[in-house]
């Protein structure tokens, strides 16, 4: 015990100083990670605006609209599956292309796992805000705390604004009559782009998504709705077990 | 597909990804760590977004056709690749065919 050492205050005080710097460096990192959390919620929140249009455009109604940003609430998922039903697709390839799109986020929840060191039920309410940006912001920290207090806060602030912003979205698709003079069938085609592009970091990456346009165009004219995107997503299975022995370089393809 | 069936589809999705999300947490993290596991799920995803561009873009039924959307793509690339925010990229892109087919083009 540091108070049997009798005459001898002063290394006492440095320690104390020390750890109040620590803990003062710790609380700045947390607080940045909030700040980061908070405008990266509000970027992608924004954008929810644009799944509500779509989705409604889509031939989904308001509340069919809103159960998907509040039980699926995963942005390339969602957007997927109204992609899928707006193309005439069958059942089977919507709910199949929605899940292989949700198949990375749990190789982020494993990610998370240790990271966030939850109880059993904590984990239920973190896996459901487990998402790229979540993620990103998350592992993005250095410290455990900052760690956690960036995934909750993104996690949670997305949620709550992406959910806003749907039934906005929604409201107002449903009032715009012909979304082709909107270009709203553009705007789809634009929001895949945009969650495509900060995956393509690497040549590895770029050539897998290359090889997925030539896939998909090709087998527009002749196979069924959905099924020229599920046959990309098996050519990118193909070319992921091909190329693993030939080079060990890991590409970087976190958004 | 009626009303029903797209219940049908949004709930049973909506089931598998939370599941997929679960299942992350769950199980032990050794599992996932292969490197090829990781590689050819970042593959699966970048190819599924890809064609989704492609049949969104080109896509008419079981026709391929190009109309304003495709010009409308390329604004929205070059968009990113000028780092705009996703918002700005998705209204760019709607503003550019919505203004070609008032000019009576795609």
């Amino acid at each position: 015990m540091p108070e049997e050492r009798a005459g001898s205050t002063a290394p006492q005080e440095i320690t104390a100083a020390a750890a109040q710097a620590a803990a003062d460096a710790q609380a700045l990192e947390v607080r940045a990670a909030v700040r980061q959390a908070v405008s990266v919620s509000v970027a992608t929140g924004l954008y929810g605006i644009s799944f509500g249009a779509l989705s409604v455009v889509a031939g989904l109604d308001v509340l069919q609209t809103m159960a998907l940003s509040l039980l699926m609430f995963s942005g390339g998922s969602q957007f997927a599956l109204i992609g899928v039903i707006g193309a005439g697709g069958t059942p089977g390839a919507a709910v199949a292309t929605a899940g292989l799109l949700g198949v990375r986020n749990t190789l982020y929840g494993a990610q998370l796992g240790p990271v966030l060191a939850l109880d059993r039920w904590r984990k239920v309410l973190a896996a459901h805000v487990t998402i790229d940006e979540s993620t990103a912001v998350a592992t993005a920290q250095r410290s455990r705390r900052a760690a956690r207090a960036g995934f909750w806060w993104t996690g949670v602030g997305i949620f709550v604004l992406w959910n806003l912003m749907t039934l906005a979205g929604a409201l107002a698709g449903d009032a715009l009559g012909d979304p082709a003079a909107w270009g709203l069938d553009a705007a789809a085609s634009a929001a895949f782009l945009a969650l495509l592009w900060p995956r393509l970091a690497t040549r590895a990456m770029q050539l897998t998504a290359a090889a997925a346009v030539v896939v998909a165009a090709a087998l527009i004219p002749v196979a069924p709705g959905g099924v020229p995107v599920l046959a990309a997503a098996a050519v990118a299975i193909v070319i992921g077990a091909l190329t693993g022995r030939r080079h060990g370089r890991t590409p970087q393809e976190e958004s | 597909m009626s009303p029903t069936t797209v219940w049908f589809v949004v709930l049973a999705a909506s089931a598998l990804c939370f599941a997929l999300k679960l299942a992350g947490h769950l199980v032990p993290e050794h599992w996932l760590a292969d490197e090829r596991v990781a590689r050819t799920a970042a593959m699966v995803t970048a190819s599924l977004l890809a064609a989704l561009v492609t049949v969104q873009t080109l896509g008419a039924g079981q026709a391929i056709v190009v109309d304003a959307r495709l010009p409308a793509l390329a604004v929205a690339a070059v968009a990113l690749a000028l780092r705009a925010p996703f918002i700005v990229v998705v209204v760019l892109a709607a503003a550019t065919a919505a203004g070609l087919r008032a000019l009576g083009w795609g």
